[in-house]
This record gives C-alpha cells, structure tokens and sequence, in this order.
C-alpha cells in the first residue's frame, strides 16, 4: 500500500467532490441574494384556487401600487384544504386564508385560535366572494347518457371522484349527493344512506385530492363521468382540450369556499391593513368579473348579470339548509366511524 | 478482471442472467424513465428549455441545492463516526445501535415529516419557545434540511458499516503497531479501502436528498417560490396540468443522478489500477 | 467512556490498539439523538396520550387492520422480488462484463433520485389501462394501477437499489481464490455459488433486503397515484395517516404511526440479531 499514491487518490476524490457541490450552492445562491426587500403577503389557500389567485393578485399588486406606492408581492400556497388548514394551525404564517370550506378555517380559529370564532361575519356573503357547484364531467358525446345523479348508480357506470376523508372538493361532491338523495325521497335518511352507498359502489378509485381525480379521468381515461367543481371542470375543458363535455345536473350543491385575515400573523408581522384590503378588493366589480372569468360563480349582482351566459342554471341548496352547516355535517359524515366510514367499509 | 477458466460459467448461463437481470431493469427502472423523459419532451425541446426557465423553478433548484449542501456533508461526518465506532470496537447493544441508525429507512416519510411538526410546530412541544424568540424551523429552510437530514440520515453509516466489518481490524493494528498515529491510520489504511462505498453512500445520500418528497412536503409550508424543493415544484406544476414542465424540473433530477452516477463510473475507470491493487 | 469500551469488548478479542472509540462512539450518540431519537420520542408522547381503550379501537378498526396488512405483505412481496433479482442484477453488474454496463449500473439509483411522486405517476402513466405496459396486460386479465399489484409494483421499485447497492461492493471483494481454490477441489459453479459466494454475501443480502422491506412498509408518494386508494383493498396505512392528520386527529395519527413504527424497528432489530448470531457462529 503506497501512501502517497491513495492519499492522493482519496484526496482528489473527495475534493473534488466537495468542489463541485460547493460551486453549485454559490452559483444559485448568487442571484437569490440581490432579491429586493418588499412588503410580502401569504395567502394559504386550496387546490383548485392557483389560476383564480395568479389572476387576482397581479390585478391587486398593481392597485395597492397606485394606491400606496408601496411594492407589494403575494406569495401563494395552495394544496389540499384540510391539509393547508393543519399547516397554518401548525405555524405557516399565513396572513389570509382562502380554503375550500368553512369548516377548515373553523378549526384554525378553534385548535390555535388564530382568529376569532366569529370570522365569517366579518365580510359579507359568509365571507365567501364567489361561489361555485358540484358538475359532471363526462367523455365526448356522453356515451353512458349521463343526465343527472341518478344515473351515476346504475350498473356499469364508473364514477371518478377524490376521497372525501382527504378531500375538500369530494366532501361537496358527497353532500351533494346526499342532497339531491333527500330531495328525491322527501327527506329520509336511510333512502340517501342507500343512494350515497350505491354511487361508491361505482367508484374504483380514489384520489386524495380533486386534481389527482382530474388526472385520472382525463389523462389515465378511467371512469364514465367525473364529479368536480364546476371550475375545475371548465379547466379540464380548457386543458385537455375536445374529449369532454360538461353535464349540469337538475339540483347540486352551493359551494361557498371562505376567505379571512388570520388576526395574529397580520398583528404580529403588522400587515393588518394590506391583508384587509386584498380580501375586500376580492368584492370589487374588478375582482368579480376575474372570478367570473375563472369559472367561479361571481356575488356582485350586475356582475352576476353580465356573466350570467356563463354558467348553467341550477338549482342548488346550501348545506346550513340540508346539513345545518359544517360542524353537524363533518361529525356524521366524515369523521371516523362516521356515515361515509360505514357505507365504504361495508363494500 | 477473472483469471482461470472453472469460476466462470457456461456461456449459456452467463448470458441468460444477463438478459434477465437486463429485462428486469428495463421494465421497472428503464420504463418509467422513458415515460418521464417522453412526457418532458413531449413538446419538443423549445417547450422543455421553456418550463425550466420559469422563476419559481430556478428558486425551486436553488433550495434543494442548499439543502443537500447542509444535509449530505453532516451525514458524511456522523456516517465515518458512526461506522468507525461500530465496525472497529466490540461493544454490546451493537444491534440495537445499527438498528437505530437504520430506523429513519423503515419511518414513513409522512411520519418523519409529523415528528417535527410535533416539535417544532406551534402546537408542538417546542412551538411556544420557538415564537417568544421569534424563531422559524418547519415551514422554513431549518425545517426542510432537518427532515431531509433525517431522512438521509441512514445512507453512509449503512454503506461503510458492512464493509468496514468485512474488512476487520487487522490493517489499521498494523499500522498502530508500527507507529502511526489513529488519524493517520484512518487516513491511511482505512479511509482508502472504504472510499468506493463511501463514495457510493455519498452519492446515493446526495440522490436522496434531492429527491425527498414526502417528509419535506409535511414541513415546507409549499409557498411557492420561497419552500419549495424540487420534487415539491413537480408536484405543483403537475397539478397545474403543466404535465411538460413537472416531467421536465423531474428529468432534471433523474439527469443530476445519471450525471453524479457517470462521474463515479469514471472515477473508477481512471483508478483502475489501483482498484485492482486493493483486490477489487 | 473507553473504560466502558474494555468493559464491554468481547474477552475473546485482546483489548483493541484502535483508538477513537470514544469520540467517535459519543458523536454518533449525541447526532442520532438529536436528528432522529429526540422527534421520535415526541411522536411516542403524543401517541401516550392515547388510552388502553382508544389504543384498541384504533387497532381493532378492520380498516387499519386491512391497510397494515397491505403496507406490511405489499412490502414483504417486493422486498422478496428485490433480493432475488437484486442479487441477480448484482451479480451480472460485477461479474459480466458487457457492453453499456456502466450505463445500467447507472441507472440503478434512479429510484432514489427520482422523487416518489413522479415516480408514482410515471409508473401509473405505464400501467394505468390506457398505458404503455397496462395496454399489454389488460388483454391478459391483470390489472396494474388502481390494485394491490400496483402498490407492489411501486414497492420493487423504490426498494430494488437498496438490495443492489448493498450487495454490489460485498461481492467486488469475494475473494476469487476461494472461488478457484473450491473449484480446484472439484465444486461445481453451483456448489461453489451456494459454499462460498453466498456466505459471504449473505449478510449484505440479508441486510439489503431488510432495509428494502422496511423501505417499501413506509412508503408513500409512489403508492397513492397507483394504487387506487380504495379502503380494506388498495389503501396503504401511510394513507391512513394522512387521512387521520386531515381530520386534526393527531391522536389517531401518531397511534398508527407508533405501530409501524413498532414492527418495523422489530424487524430491522431481528436482522441485525441474525446477522450478530451468523457472524459470531461462523467466526467461531
């Protein structure tokens, strides 16, 4: 074993080793270092919001500009609802909130108190400025003839919708179900229980979040007909191109997904003024017709008005009328044991 | 490399195991990285270059290049520690100390993800302190190189404690005996004849750090632009249907490994010699 | 804490002349504490939290049941493809030379580098029916994606570099004497394979295949795109996890988390226990 020969080996190895990896780490970090100092916003929201936000918050920087002089930049994180909810209970210092339900911001005021329990007074509409619906989406030419929920049990028919345990968007696809079950049957239980039972009989996947259900139905071609947020639907239009068309059903579900300032970020990091602004200017005729535009149903009435050829006439039902609200309807439906534990268990 | 015709084996068998092992490869490690690369380059390469040169992307490499600058070094440290204490000194609960080391593989990386929220987050065990001093872990850089150093944590120490064990102790009392120094004997003796599984654990540790999807998606907070890794920037793009751009960011990290792997080849080819010398 | 070394070495060896034990042992103590013993222990006060009571309902739920058994055979599955065609890849890695092979041997770490998720939808995109593979299989009657298969099959996939690449350097050092000295006394390649090759790289093979198996038990971002996800059938208990933590149960989270945690440190305990016992019979 000579020395000097794998010493030098070893040496040159490791160095360069280190070289290169050291090289790299400085080469990216040199532009990072000249990014300038601007006020920042964190708005944690859901899935499907990412076009919508991208869309309003460069409308918003470019107003609160004019208005204030101050550079503005809002970051974005957007993912699973509950999951999103659990990350701001956790400590992501989220300045808003913008989560696909109530109940999600609920639990942040409730398990961290990091707002108050009665947030959802504070802006008008249930703090909800926009709206939205469970849809169908179905292959072209709707093979299966899919007109309405009661197709979706019949034998053969393969339903592509995300777990409602992990998933915002699935847990208003099963209400929605549920609704127009009770609807159908005048109000009893055991008939929607059956109905709810039936539609998962068809389902043969499913996805933890309502993109992955997207995936799944346009891109890996499974499945007759998937339920989805009337947005995501149009996006799905708009993505994967001509393969697909939309099937509004007779009644479905209004979706109210809630916006609030999270009080202690923005009193601690002193952004109070700039994050109330940004959810106000969300009401705003200006903001409203982005909504529109993004397939989101719109709150203000003349925009409601101008955009009414949009969307599809539907008879909806909010879930405070059938469910009374989010608390009553998680605890039965969806926490473990609940309704939906039994009826997918009992498969 | 074989010398002397009976520890060979009939052509036939030989190139039999080689078309098996070769089928095997193609159709679970070949296959997904074609459709990986097919679906980057699905759109030509104009469209690939495009999806790489996005903002968020560059910051998105940035981060995971930091992280694995932070975690792979501090797992090389404790990696020779750990396995120079293990393979060279008899001691009882050796066992129970590999199996520790050896733990972070078999924790989900859900779990390694939650085990800080427990700490650091604020409703954790630690949260309380770490906001009276104004101080971020998850949902910050500290917190994503904490889980990727856990994560990783196991890949030297389990490359070189085998092979330090295979090669026993009898070199480096030699080298004592005859004067040397214990560093000097590491240096020297066993540092040489470990440097191709270090080299290995080395790698794969870089690989994985990069890499690591599910413990860092627990902790980073996804805010775009700021705590995204690379993995977590596929994820994003992918549910944004950009399909080309979350293929290409994730061709990107199978070419950085290919790239690492094809040094190491060369390395090896240039050292041949003495590869052969030390028995290889 | 040297002192502690020559208590605790073994009488059959003269104490050792190799220094560092201390340093070395202590540093490796203090960072496994810190990094990976210190948020473990909160995950197991979180889970103490728990009562007898709550602790039964969770492990008796027939859901957790099924999708442990899932994470648990799933991974036993592949952990056991792994070891077989882990060890063939080895072997024709290192003994065969043939064109192109530092281009597969490169490859092998791909599972590692490449993160799960993408490695998820890459495998489901080739075994989804509308597939490049799944369009070859569906004609045959087996289903990949959406089905317990699926989970298997993103199993071998994360899991086969491990065995590989555990085995890979053991078997560069066989010593090719021994090889021909068995020969010269008239072994036979097969009797030389099973006395003398495998011996000697039983441990690493052992160790590669516990390491891939406990791999495979925890994983997560490969197995939910492909495997369809449906309770008691593809849902894995990671997923279980997951679920748990969305609905602010950290209760029930961290008491599933415990139990795998649980069997799979006992598994990986029980191979280095063999592996103690092996090399202490054939030492001595």
């Amino acid at each position: 074993m000579t020395g000097f020969h794998e010493d030098e080996a070893r040496r040159l190895l490791l160095a360069a080793l280190f070289a290169v990896m050291l090289a790299l780490g400085l080469a990216v970090l040199m532009p990072g270092a000249q990014a300038a100092e601007s006020r920042t916003l964190l708005n944690v929201s859901y899935d499907p919001t990412r076009e919508l936000y991208q869309a309003l918050n460069e409308s918003f920087v470019r107003q609160w500009k004019a208005k204030s002089g101050e550079d503005l930049k809002i970051n974005q994180s957007h993912g699973g609802s509950g999951k999103q909810a659990r990350s701001v209970i956790d400590g992501l210092e989220a300045d808003v909130v913008t989560l696909a339900l109530a109940y999600d911001i609920d639990a942040i005021a409730d398990k961290a108190k990091l707002l108050d329990a009665g947030w959802q007074k504070r802006l008008s509409y249930n703090s909800a400025p926009y709206t939205s619906t469970i849809v169908f989406l179905v292959r072209k030419g709707n093979p299966k003839q899919i007109k309405d929920w009661g197709d979706l049990v019949k034998p053969g028919v393969s339903v592509i919708t995300p777990n409602p345990k992990t998933s915002g968007g699935a847990r208003w696809n099963y209400l929605a179900a549920w609704g127009y079950a009770l609807d159908r049957n005048n109000g009893d239980a055991g008939k929607a229980q059956e109905f709810v039972t039936a539609l998962f009989k068809n389902v043969p996947v499913l996805d933890s979040g309502a993109r992955g259900s997207t995936v799944t139905f346009a891109q890996r071609g499974l499945g007759d007909v998937l339920l989805a947020w009337e947005n995501e639907a149009h996006l799905a239009l708009k993505e994967f191109g001509s393969g697909f068309e939309i099937v509004t059903p007779s009644l479905s579900i209004l979706a109210e997904p809630p916006v609030a300032v999270v009080d202690k970020v923005v009193d601690k990091r002193g952004t109070r003024a700039v994050a109330q602004a940004y959810l106000e200017f969300l009401y705003t005729p200006e903001a409203q017709e982005i909504i529109a535009r993004n397939f989101y149903r719109p709150r203000d009435p003349e925009v409601v008005k101008k955009t009414a050829g949009a969307f599809a006439p539907v008879k909806l039902f909010t879930i405070d009328d059938v469910f009374g609200g989010w608390k009553k309807a998680q605890t039965e439906h969806f926490s473990d044991g609940g309704v939906f534990d039994r009826i997918t268990a009992k498969k | 490399m074989m010398s002397g015709k009976a520890i060979r084996e009939p052509a036939l068998v030989r190139w039999a195991l080689t078309v098996a092992a070769l089928a095997f490869l193609a159709l679970f490690l070949v296959a997904p990285l074609v459709a990986v690369l097919a679906e980057a380059f699905a759109k030509g390469w104009a469209a690939y270059v495009r999806a790489l040169s996005g903002d968020d992307t560059w910051s998105s490499i940035r981060l995971t290049l930091i992280v694995a600058a932070i975690a792979v070094p501090l797992n090389i440290v404790f990696g020779l520690a750990a396995s120079w204490a293990i393979a060279k000194f008899d001691f009882s609960g050796k066992s129970l100390l590999v199996s520790l080391i050896e733990l972070p593989f078999s924790v989900s990386p859900v779990i390694s993800g939650l085990v800080y929220v427990l700490l650091f987050g604020l409703q954790g065990l630690l949260g309380p302190w770490l906001v009276e001093h104004d101080l971020k872990v998850i949902f910050a850089v500290p917190g994503i190189v904490l889980a990727t150093i856990f994560v990783t944590f196991p890949f030297v120490a389990r490359e070189l404690i085998p092979l330090m064990e295979e090669q026993g102790r009898e070199e480096e009392e030699a080298a004592l005996t005859l004067g040397a120094s214990g560093f000097t004997a590491f240096r020297l003796v066993t540092l040489p004849n470990v440097r191709w599984g270090l080299l290995y654990g080395v790698l794969l540790c870089n690989a994985r750090a990069m890499g690591e999807f599910g413990a860092v998606s627990v902790v980073s907070g996804h805010i775009r632009g700021l705590t995204n890794t690379m993995p977590l920037h596929v994820e994003i793009l992918y549910n944004e249907y950009d399909f080309v751009g979350a293929f290409a960011v994730a061709s990107l990290l199978a070419v950085l490994a290919l790239v690492t792997l094809a040094v190491k080849s060369a390395l090896e080819w240039w050292h041949r010699d003495e590869l052969a010398a030390i028995g290889h | 804490m040297s002192v502690l070394a020559l208590k605790l070495s073994l009488p059959r060896r003269m104490p050792s002349v190799i220094p560092g034990f201390g340093p070395t042992l202590g540093f490796t103590l203090a960072y496994l504490s810190l990094i990976v013993l210190l948020p473990l222990a909160a995950l197991v006060i979180k889970a103490a939290g728990t009562t007898l009571e709550q602790w039964g309902a969770i492990l008796s739920d027939s859901r957790v049941l099924s999708a442990l058994g899932l994470s648990f055979g799933g991974a036993l599955a592949a952990a056991l493809i792994n070891t077989v065609f882990g060890l063939l890849v080895a072997w024709v890695l290192v003994r065969y030379p043939f064109p192109g092979r530092r281009l597969v041997d490169a490859v092998i770490d791909l599972p590692f580098a490449l993160p799960t998720a993408v490695a998820g939808i890459a495998l489901t995109a080739l075994y989804a029916p509308n597939g490049w593979l799944g369009r070859l299989l569906e004609p045959l009657g087996v289903k990949v994606a959406f089905t317990p298969l699926g989970v298997v099959v993103a199993m071998v996939f994360i899991g086969l570099p491990f065995v590989v690449r555990t085995v890979e350097p053991v078997l560069h050092d066989v010593d090719l004497e021994l090889e021909e000295a068995a020969a010269s006394l008239g072994a036979g390649r097969v009797q030389t394979f099973l006395r003398v090759i495998l011996p000697a790289i039983l441990p690493s093979l052992l160790t590669g295949f516990s390491l891939a198996l406990a791999r495979a038990v925890g994983e997560y971002g490969s197995v939910i795109f492909i495997a369809g996800n449906l309770p008691g059938v593809s849902e894995i208990a990671p997923l279980l996890i997951v679920t748990k933590l969305e609905q602010y149960d950290y209760v029930g989270a961290t008491a599933i988390a415990t139990v795998m945690l649980g069997i799979s440190f006992t598994l990986l305990l029980a191979v280095n226990l063999l592996q103690k016992w092996r090399r202490a019979r054939m030492g001595g």
